[in-house]
């Protein structure tokens, strides 16, 4: 393609301005002559100008409206100031823009750069408040409905609770598996560097077992869950915001918490204890491989000892936490899920947020039941 | 095929075209012309693959056989550069409009300007301002996000961003769907406007009858996975294919005709 450039001469013909435009005025030449033509529609607003576009080649809605532009910027007297030698097309095309010239804000209007950060913070207190008070209605609303379906337990839509515990349970053991027969391993590891010092060798057992049973093997669980099931509630059910779904089912006079979060919630709450068992399981397995490799503790030496030391409770408070860490994830996933609005946007920053925040709400709560169970000395 | 004028006429050929999605057969043997400077209308029953046909064009779609030629040069044959060169002279409205949720409409409508032509900014503003206004949306509206916009305002914005780079060739898919009478009139109008002052052509899948009487110059009906018939809306109605029958012949088709003979009377 040749090089074509959109030109421009201005005249003075018998005192009034004289613009003769050439060349090639489409949208893709107008870049280099923008500036010099704001200039000059600055400098002759309200003087007369004749526009003569006989010698334009090519014209296109861009070149016409910036003609256009400075006509209307430079006119005075409607009688003198004109547009001549327009070709029919050309004619058409800057008749068509005329009436579309007004400007229009490209961005919200933006204020004071300060008083936007005030605006932004107290917008963030204001609605982290509301957002509390949401969370804490759709857990009221949560528990009534599953009050409701549980009197009429034909109501449990069984069928979505167990393809959520497929999908969010039986899909999620290899990993969670792996991961913590790798944390249990790694614990042992630093025991023994730790404990070999002191002679004490066989305390990595209850090393291992305390650390595995009681925090580890439900807060990997949990941790997990977290990021892989409680992000897929938010964006599924956002999807089906956005898509309208979640109407349709209530104008179909079906309750969504019924038909979308209660499965969800029964299915990680039956799930996650069954998940952190087979966490705390493999941890112990990968510890004790440990200790077996590196400090020739055996396999059976390791059992009798867990057997003699570790009381039973160790195992009961890491179980325990299992379903209040479900029902935290899989509230706020759903319930994130059910705020999404609109757009692509907000369903990205809502499925962020729903992983942020249920691995936030599931670490208090671990430090909680760690104070808790420490008072009541279990 | 009513196809006989100078091969240099068509802007889009379309020959022995076959598109599948895995075992299911959109199309086969579909032959299509677009000449240079008219407005086609697609028209077709749920299903026919109207829209498929359409993004088989602009190149989203992979066909399984056939050719397809836009602006004389095979997109999917063509190199990088080629298939850009192209797409800067093609605008495209999709069904839903298919803004970008995070950018607002002037933005969206200063996307292709800016990544294409390197303006300075405030022209590039000016070039929105100017399709935002010949869309036909009010210019509060440039400032807004998409999401806060009716569907027949999203439609308008689309269609505002699809003239961004004043293309020759404008792909419409079902444009005045979900658009009221008045707003549709008016979409019509501006489609035939831009056709006469820009020299547009163009590609429009529809279902509304109005909208074909209004602005199409050729009509090509979609059934039995190729194109039935194609020609000017009188020559079409009088084909004999029973779905052409129904679709002329059915109360809303006699309503728009009728519509159209009070016009012509008046």
């Amino acid at each position: 393609m040749q090089a074509a450039s959109a030109l421009f001469d201005i005249g003075l013909d018998n005192g009034v301005l004289k613009m003769d435009a050439k060349g090639d005025w489409r949208a893709r030449n107008l870049g280099p002559i923008d500036g010099a033509l704001r200039d000059f529609e600055d400098d002759s607003t309200g003087r007369d100008i004749v526009i003569d576009v006989s010698n334009l080649e090519k014209l296109d809605t861009a070149g016409a409206m910036v003609l256009q532009r400075i006509f209307r910027a430079c006119t005075k007297r409607t009688e003198v100031s004109k547009i001549i030698g327009a070709s029919p097309a050309h004619a058409a095309l800057l008749e068509q823009v005329a009436d579309h010239l007004a400007p229009c804000a490209v961005e919200p209007a933006g204020r004071n750069a300060f008083l936007m950060m005030m605006n932004r913070l107290g917008k963030g207190v204001i609605d982290a408040y509301f957002a509390s008070l949401e969370v804490l209605s759709f857990i009221g609303f949560t528990l009534s409905s599953a009050a409701k379906v549980i009197t009429k337990p034909q109501r449990v839509r069984l069928t979505s609770v167990f393809h959520h515990m497929e999908e969010a349970g039986l899909n999620a053991v290899p990993i969670i598996g792996l991961m913590s027969f790798l944390i249990g391993a790694v614990v042992a590891f630093m025991g023994a560097k730790i404990l070999r010092q002191f002679g004490a060798d066989v305390f990595v057992v209850d090393l291992v077992a305390v650390a595995v049973l009681r925090e580890f093997g439900v807060l990997l669980a949990a941790i997990l869950i977290a990021g892989r099931s409680g992000s897929a509630f938010t964006a599924q059910i956002g999807t089906m915001k956005i898509r309208e779904e979640i109407d349709a089912l209530r104008v179909l006079g079906l309750d969504p918490m019924e038909v979308l979060v209660l499965p969800r919630l029964f299915a990680l709450v039956i799930m996650l204890p069954v998940l952190a068992f087979l966490a705390a399981m493999l941890g112990i397995l990968g510890g004790g491989l440990v200790a077996w490799a590196s400090m020739d503790i055996s396999p059976v030496l390791f059992l009798t000892r867990m057997q003699e030391t570790i009381v039973m409770s160790n195992f009961w408070v890491g179980i325990i936490k299992a379903p209040f860490f479900a029902f935290v994830i899989a509230i706020i996933g759903c319930f994130q899920g059910m705020e999404v609005e609109g757009s692509a946007e907000s369903l990205g920053q809502r499925v962020t947020l729903s992983v942020v925040q249920s691995l936030f709400l599931v670490i208090v709560l671990d430090a909680f039941f760690a104070m808790f169970f420490l008072e009541i000395d279990f | 095929m009513t196809a006989n004028g100078l091969a240099s006429d068509n802007i889009i050929e379309v020959r022995g075209l076959k598109t599948q999605f895995g075992e299911a057969v959109i199309h086969e043997n579909l032959d299509l012309d677009v000449k240079r400077g008219e407005i086609l209308g697609v028209v077709g029953g749920s299903g026919t693959g109207k829209s498929v046909l359409m993004r088989t064009i602009i190149g989203l779609k992979r066909p399984s056989a056939g050719s397809i030629s836009v602006f004389g040069v095979d997109y999917f044959d063509a190199d990088a550069k080629t298939q850009l060169d192209i797409e800067r002279r093609w605008g495209v409205l999709f069904q839903g409009g298919a803004l970008f949720s995070s950018l607002t409409v002037a933005q969206n409508v200063m996307a292709p300007v800016q990544e294409h032509l390197r303006l300075p900014s405030a022209l590039a503003q000016d070039i929105a301002a100017l399709k935002i206004s010949m869309s036909g949306l009010p210019a509060d509206a440039g400032s807004k996000y998409p999401s806060e916009l009716s569907g027949g305002m999203q439609k308008r914005a689309g269609l505002a961003r699809a003239l961004a780079l004043d293309p020759e060739l404008l792909f419409l898919d079902e444009p005045t769907a979900g658009l009221d009478p008045i707003g549709a009139a008016k979409f019509d109008e501006l489609i035939v406007n831009l056709k006469k002052s820009l020299g547009l052509t163009v590609f429009m899948v529809t279902h509304d009858l109005d909208t074909l009487h209004a602005s199409c110059d050729r009509i090509a009906v979609l059934a039995e996975k190729r194109v039935i018939a194609c020609g000017p809306l009188e020559e079409v109605r009088r084909s004999p294919h029973p779905w052409i029958k129904e679709y002329f012949g059915g109360p809303r088709g006699r309503a728009a005709l009728d519509a159209k003979g009070a016009d012509v009377g008046a």
